[in-house]
């Protein structure tokens, strides 16, 4: 009759766990809301590629030589130029953060090209290493791509000859979109996100009403009012997945080169984890108070800046890969990114898997511990 | 005076000490920032330290290999693998044993010798674009300075020099940024439960039948998670000037003068959430929900200004980036009073809305 036991009573805790869930109608719609919020914010908000950065050019010498020179940089979706005169206007605007960087044109400029060896200067603003390295990449194209203009013009040799060119391409993200890896990782963050804030304060909660202690003298078992916890939310999980996935798919148009199938099982496994890691921190601080502190200090940003998510692990020193190895961000991470932009992976989807399985069970268990029939 | 100031005086000790009575509390205080900034600081890195490749050389002659000796002595690029023909390339890019391939075709040397120009192909692994680019700028430049040596000075060179920043590493930008962020969520997330745990308790019932007036509650709450704010602040603050050791450009007053207003403004809002919850189950919820755009719409990760035009409106009501920005100007680029003046006007709007509003919400909203 064991089985049958077992059934009534989680039934029973089930029915307790979903009404509680939607009674709390908060609960319930930042559950639902979150993700399509993240997702927008995400994919519109964060953006790598750099567009109109102000930038001052300072024509000191006033030749046509010169200004043909920069005519490259008009019209440039990365670059918005501002001419002007003199230096310390220049330097005045980039002081103030007018503009990101200084193009500085000296007044002996076309002295010295005629010797072939004349000098640009460029100043950028540091402080945004990216949009600095855009600017500085983008003014020596456009230097280069006049170099080359002058050469077919006195009838040289082209530039290219006798040296190396390089052709690049970018496999599994031919776009070069930062998009498209930023949107799968994306649902590995939506549901670290869930797991943490649904099901961290549920033990928590229940220990600081006291009604646990009654619990105790009835026949439930821990691993029974565990799994009653996180069935309901499971179920707000998977919707939310779908959420994204088609988002991921309809709005952003992020290739799905793996199988529905394999993403699903990917996604779920993680999604249980991040369930039952809420629900042991739940458990480990029996106090709302520090369970909401722990979850929001363990979820939030250590997926987002140590997980793989935008940071390349590839670029972290030892000892932090070896922390962010401790994750299951980090297992779930590549695992995703590979199902979408590479196709099906099996090796690597049975490696991270079971170690995603293992967190699963070992978190489980461990919640069921915190929860055993002792007062404390 | 005095009357006013006593009750609030009492109302913050008693906050502070349910701060700092448990260990695990008191813990949760002081670790949480310590070990963010250290592991974020050396974790959260855009510039490439170890990009490790493969090789498919068809060539098989003396300018390749001068090439790629001149790619080891970067230091950031690791030979993994020599291929020996183009259907070993998927292989390694696949299982992300490297991070791009370089191609030579059978008549690169050949080419390069008759003058003609010699295509050199770079497979790169796409899945992080960011990672992809910025392997593939350094290969250029390391190609070009091997076309320089090949070839001569082309007949215009740029000297480039970064200012505030001189070395452009990414870690100047990022953790500066982070005495701002880190310290907000924790802030916010104290102010938040502060309230709603006592509605939830039943205490704070009473404490609106004390004589106390809503501003003098508002104040006593308010003042504990600020002192916190700026704690946290100052732990960062310490790490990144004596740990990582950034040079500070601009004047510690005023940085903390920004700071101040910053936290202020932040736990404005947690106290109106707070005010808002009946439990601490909706507070955290609500702080949840609203961390998110904070810390995406603040120019954490990428510049507001790559952002649409819609959004990068909305980060006016965002005291983030505006401390962010104040933080990182003042910090690296040493900028005064005058320039990042702007910054404070957002932050303390936000302030002005949200506290009156909160001591408003306590007393029109019982549960």
């Amino acid at each position: 009759m064991r089985s049958s036991g077992f059934g009534r009573r989680f039934v029973a805790l089930l029915r307790k766990e979903t009404r509680q869930l939607v009674r709390d109608r908060s609960n319930l719609a930042v559950g639902l809301l979150l993700p399509v919020l993240l997702i927008l914010l995400f994919g519109y908000g964060l953006s790598f590629d750099v567009t109109n950065a102000p930038v001052a050019i300072v024509l000191e010498d006033r030749s046509p030589q010169a200004r043909d020179v920069l005519a490259g940089l008009e019209g440039s979706p990365y670059i918005a130029p501002v001419w002007t005169t003199d230096m310390p206007d220049a330097v005045r605007r980039m002081r103030s953060g007018e503009v990101r960087g200084v193009i500085r044109i000296p007044v002996d400029f076309s002295e010295q090209l005629a010797r072939g060896q004349a000098k640009v200067q460029l100043l950028v603003n540091g402080v945004e290493t990216n949009t600095a390295a855009t600017i500085e990449s983008y003014v020596s194209g456009a230097v280069n791509v006049w170099a080359g203009r002058q050469a077919d013009r006195v009838g040289d040799e082209s530039p290219g000859a006798g040296s190396v060119v390089v052709i690049s391409r970018m496999w599994f993200n031919e776009a070069s979109s930062s998009t498209w890896y930023l949107v799968p990782g994306l649902i590995a963050l939506v549901l670290t996100l869930i797991g943490a804030f649904l099901t961290s304060l549920l033990i928590a909660r229940e220990w600081e009403r006291g009604t646990l202690e009654s619990m105790f003298v009835t026949p439930v078992r821990p691993l029974e009012m565990v799994l009653a916890k996180l069935a309901p939310y499971l179920v707000i999980g998977i919707i939310d997945l779908i959420v994204c996935l088609l988002a991921a798919r309809f709005i952003f148009h992020v290739p799905i080169r793996g199988s529905l199938g394999a993403i699903a099982l990917a996604s779920v496994l993680y999604l249980i984890v991040s369930l039952s890691l809420g629900l042991f921190i739940s458990g480990a601080t029996r106090n709302q108070f520090q369970a909401s502190q722990v979850a929001l200090l363990a979820s939030f940003m250590p997926a987002l800046m140590l997980s793989g998510f935008i940071f390349d692990l590839r670029n972290m020193p030892v000892v932090i890969r070896v922390v962010s190895q401790l994750l299951p961000a980090t297992h779930f991470m590549p695992l995703i990114k590979t199902l979408f932009l590479t196709g099906n992976n099996w090796p690597m989807l049975a490696r991270e898997g079971s170690i995603l399985a293992l967190y699963g069970v070992v978190l489980i268990a461990a919640s069921r511990r915190s929860l055993r029939k002792r007062l404390v | 005076m005095l009357d006013f100031m006593a009750p609030v005086v009492f109302l913050c000790r008693k906050e502070l000490l349910m701060l700092v009575k448990e260990p695990a509390s008191r813990a949760l205080i002081f670790l949480p920032a310590l070990l963010q900034s250290l592991l974020f600081g050396y974790g959260a890195t855009y510039d490439l330290t170890n990009a490790p490749y493969a090789v498919l050389d068809q060539s098989g002659g003396a300018a390749s290999t001068r090439l790629l000796s001149k790619l080891t002595g970067t230091g950031v690029f690791h030979r993994v693998a020599t291929l020996r023909s183009t259907t070993e390339i998927a292989n390694v890019i696949d299982r992300g044993q490297a991070l791009l391939v370089l191609s030579f075709p059978a008549d690169f040397e050949s080419r390069l010798a008759s003058g003609q120009a010699a295509p050199l192909q770079m497979i790169l692994d796409g899945r992080n674009s960011t990672t992809a680019g910025a392997a593939a700028g350094q290969i250029g430049a390391v190609v070009a300075a091997y076309n320089q040596e090949r070839n001569g000075v082309p007949p215009i060179t740029i000297e480039r020099r970064a200012w505030y920043n001189p070395n452009l590493e990414s870690r100047w930008n990022m953790l500066p940024a982070l005495i701002a962020a880190l310290s907000m969520l924790q802030t916010l997330l104290l102010a938040a439960l502060s309230v709603a745990r006592e509605r939830e308790q039943g205490t704070f019932d009473q404490l609106l039948v004390t004589p106390l007036t809503p501003m003098q509650i508002l104040i006593g709450k308010a003042l504990p998670s600020i002192l916190v704010g700026l704690l946290q602040s100052t732990t960062i603050f310490l790490i990144i000037r004596f740990w990582f050791q950034i040079p500070l450009n601009g004047s510690v007053w005023l940085l903390y003068l920004g700071l101040l207003s910053f936290t202020t403004a932040a736990v404005g809002i947690g106290l109106s959430i707070s005010a808002l919850s009946v439990s601490m189950q909706q507070a955290m919820l609500y702080t949840f929900l609203l961390i998110m755009p904070l810390m995406l719409l603040s120019g954490l990760m990428s510049p507001v200004s790559n952002m649409p035009r819609v959004l990068q409106i909305a980060t006016y009501a965002n005291p983030l980036r505006f401390g962010m920005d104040l933080v990182r100007r003042v910090y690296l680029e040493g900028a005064g009073l005058h320039e990042v003046g702007f910054d404070f006007v957002p932050m303390l709007c936000i302030a002005a809305v949200t506290l009156p509003l909160a001591a408003w919400l306590f007393r029109n909203r019982l549960a």
